[in-house]
């Protein structure tokens, strides 16, 4: 069984971002990329697929300029086969990322496509749903755990207020959420093999995909930063503030 | 431009993406592995041994050892060398870099110099992270005069006898193994051999030295040999040339100690610097008076001269024309920029500097080791000046 991972290259979670000045996008000079987290929980579960002898092959794909390739590169040192790049400019947004993975779904036939639920930048939440719909293919989303069954898989999902198992025919789609699995960290042997697989970069073009934009971006802003806190001398003080000043009782 | 650990590093046109993606990863590890428990780890005065088998793990144990017995050399290079001492120094613990990878000294003589036999049964568990190899050099009566050295080893059908001491041993609470420097000849450097000890073998028996300046997390230790018999065939090297061995040794572990201290004190301009943007005194920021931007500039200027010089020696390291006298003043070199940086930084802190915890606080106290340890300044400086031939 063949699997695909999704991987995105996004700001590392540790990095505090600043919008920028002209409030036109949050600023990326210097600032540290890594894998989006999700993805990097999507490459795992692969890649423990493969260790246990359910996936055959595991292929990372990345939607983006040549600097993707980097977490391409990470995600074959956690033990993804090979890697493909769909080379793009500038932002793309999940529509395209969704037709561009329908594309690289087609040419490669995976039985089973994992990807992060979102990555931390957008947030968007969108791209596994859109390319389940534009493929055809049954989705799990939000997966807390993942049992492939002959051609079947069981996919647990964290909804509100509980556990959902959907049970899906292959090929599927597989979003992951944090408590899917606990990622692994790549090793000095793994870096250096990573170097050696092969990595194919693909365009648009050569999926059939015309990049095209449907959403702008009005405005980005920091939130508003928030007061320091103060310490009240007694509880009827705390009681007072609660009623009169912050009006919540 | 902002002036924080990695900003604060020149750049070097030997440095390739798998270098970076190296260090990426390695960061990663200890950031979530390590620093998070460094300051309990090191109040508490040892390390958890859990955390062995996952630095073997990620590869950090192996680099640089043969393929053979579980290590990395594919690709590998003296860059890869310095970024793991950097982002080791980066988590401010002196104690626990120095016991976690205190093989880096007590498994080459056996990897270097060892039979077939002994790098079979020593190198896979130590670089596995399931056993411990300490370098017992030292003794209350030789320090920096090695060749000093009372350990006596006497041969006895096919074994050693080993009567004597070594102290100050990294490692030496917790080490399987020692190689260990004893006396097998006459006096002096040529009557020196060295002899891998297992310390299970009867007659061996240590003593923790846990009350130190700094090192808290690392177990130090006096080693006690009371006829204790080693098979000769555990010899490493041959016999009565242990100063050999001995001193190829030392290179190694003076270019990763100096490397550690360049990082050190990069930690400390790291640490003063960001404390001055934010901590104002008489109406501004301490990074707004010329006293304290001088002391800024002055740790950077010196970050600078010892990065260079690394780049200098690791250069001939990697090209065979390294020259013992200038990895010894390396070693002074860094040893003097991070006791500046460190007296700099904790002067930038002002009180809350002085209180436990922080970074530069453990630095300060890890500065004397490093310059006496592996080498003092003044047997560095004196070790350069014999190779001028003055
Ligand atoms: C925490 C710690 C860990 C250590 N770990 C190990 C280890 O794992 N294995 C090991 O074998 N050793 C270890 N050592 C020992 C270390 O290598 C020695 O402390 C060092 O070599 C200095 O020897 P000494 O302490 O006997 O000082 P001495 O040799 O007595 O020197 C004292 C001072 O006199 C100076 N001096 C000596 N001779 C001269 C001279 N000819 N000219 C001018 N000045 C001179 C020295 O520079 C020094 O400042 C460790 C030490 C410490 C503190
Ligand atoms: C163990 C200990 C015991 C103490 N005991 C007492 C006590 O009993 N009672 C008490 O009142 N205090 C006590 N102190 C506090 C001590 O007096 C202060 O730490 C000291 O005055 C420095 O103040 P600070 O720590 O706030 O540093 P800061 O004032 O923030 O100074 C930080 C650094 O900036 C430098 N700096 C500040 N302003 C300038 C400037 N204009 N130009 C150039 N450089 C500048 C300082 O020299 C210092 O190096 C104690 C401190 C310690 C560590």
């Amino acid at each position: 069984m063949k699997v695909l991972v999704a991987v995105k290259r996004v700001v590392d979670y540790n990095v505090k971002v600043r919008a920028k000045a002209d409030g036109s996008d949050v600023d990326l000079n210097n600032v540290k990329m890594a894998i989006n987290p999700f993805c990097e929980i999507a490459v795992e579960e692969a890649v423990r697929l493969k260790e246990a002898g359910v996936a055959t092959e595991v292929v990372a794909v990345s939607i983006g300029d040549k600097s993707c390739q980097e977490q391409i590169r990470t995600a074959l040192a956690l033990g993804a086969d090979r890697g493909i790049q769909v080379e793009t400019e500038g932002s793309v947004e999940p529509l395209v990322v969704a037709k561009l993975l329908k594309g690289v779904v087609e040419k490669e036939q995976p039985q089973l496509v994992i990807l992060g639920k979102q990555s931390i930048d957008g947030d968007n939440n969108q791209t596994g749903q859109m390319l389940g719909a534009l493929t055809g293919m049954a989705q799990g989303t939000f997966a807390s755990e993942v049992a492939v069954d002959g051609d079947k898989v069981n996919v647990t999902r964290e909804i509100d207020g509980g556990l959902q198992t959907v049970g899906l025919n292959l090929p599927a789609i597989v979003t992951t959420d944090l408590r899917l699995n606990e990622p692994r960290y790549a090793s000095l042997p793994n870096i250096m093999k990573a170097k050696k697989k092969p990595l194919d970069v693909f365009t648009p073009a050569d999926l059939g995909v015309e990049v095209t934009s449907h959403l702008t971006t009005l405005k980005v802003e920091p939130p508003a930063e928030r007061q320091a806190g103060i310490k009240v001398e007694s509880v009827a003080d705390l009681v007072d503030k609660l009623k009169n000043e912050a009006k919540v009782i | 431009m902002s002036l924080d650990f990695d900003s604060a590093r020149l750049p070097n046109p030997h440095i390739n993406e798998d270098h970076d993606a190296w260090r990426d990863h390695l960061r990663r590890f200890i950031d979530r592995e390590i620093m998070p428990h460094a300051d309990d780890w090191d109040e508490a005065g040892h390390i958890p041994d859990e955390l062995w088998p996952k630095a073997a793990e990620v590869g950090l144990l192996g680099m640089g050892y043969p393929e053979e017995f579980g290590g990395t050399t594919e690709g590998i290079d003296v860059w890869h060398q310095w970024i793991t001492n950097e982002e080791l120094a980066r988590i401010g613990v002196g104690g626990i870099t120095a016991s976690l990878m205190v093989h880096g000294i007590g498994l080459p003589p056996v990897i270097n110099w060892g039979s077939q036999a002994l790098k079979e049964q020593v190198a896979p568990p130590v670089l596995r992270g399931e056993k411990n190899i300490s370098l017992g050099i030292t003794e209350p009566g030789a320090g920096s005069d090695v060749a000093q050295l009372t350990t006596t080893a006497v041969r006895d059908g096919d074994d050693f006898i080993v009567n004597g001491s070594k102290t100050y041993i990294t490692g030496g609470m917790r080490a399987d193994w020692v190689s260990t420097a004893v006396r097998t000849g006459g006096e002096g450097g040529r009557g020196v051999s060295m002899l891998l000890i297992p310390t299970d073998a009867p007659g061996f028996s240590r003593t923790a030295l846990d009350r130190k300046q700094g090192w808290w997390a690392s177990d130090t230790a006096t080693l006690h040999f009371d006829n204790v018999r080693v098979p000769a065939t555990n010899l490493i090297g041959e016999e009565n040339q242990g100063f050999l061995v001995i001193m190829t040794n030392f290179n190694g572990e003076r270019m990763a100690m100096a490397t550690q201290m360049e990082a050190m004190a990069r930690v400390c301009l790291e640490e003063a610097v960001s404390w001055a943007q934010e901590r104002r005194t008489f109406g501004k920021r301490l990074a707004d008076h010329q006293v304290i931007r001088h002391k800024i500039a002055q740790m950077k200027q010196k970050l600078n001269a010892t990065q260079a010089y690394i780049r200098v020696c690791y250069e001939a390291i990697q090209a065979g024309t390294a020259a013992p006298g200038d990895i010894a003043m390396l070693k002074v070199q860094a040893s003097e920029t991070v006791e500046f940086c460190a007296r700099e930084a904790m002067q930038i802190l002002g009180g809350i500097g002085y209180m436990r915890g922080s970074r530069v606080e453990r630095i300060y106290r890890e500065v004397r080791v490093n310059a006496i340890g592996g080498g003092s300044e003044e047997i560095m400086r004196d070790l350069a000046a014999r190779q001028y031939g003055l």
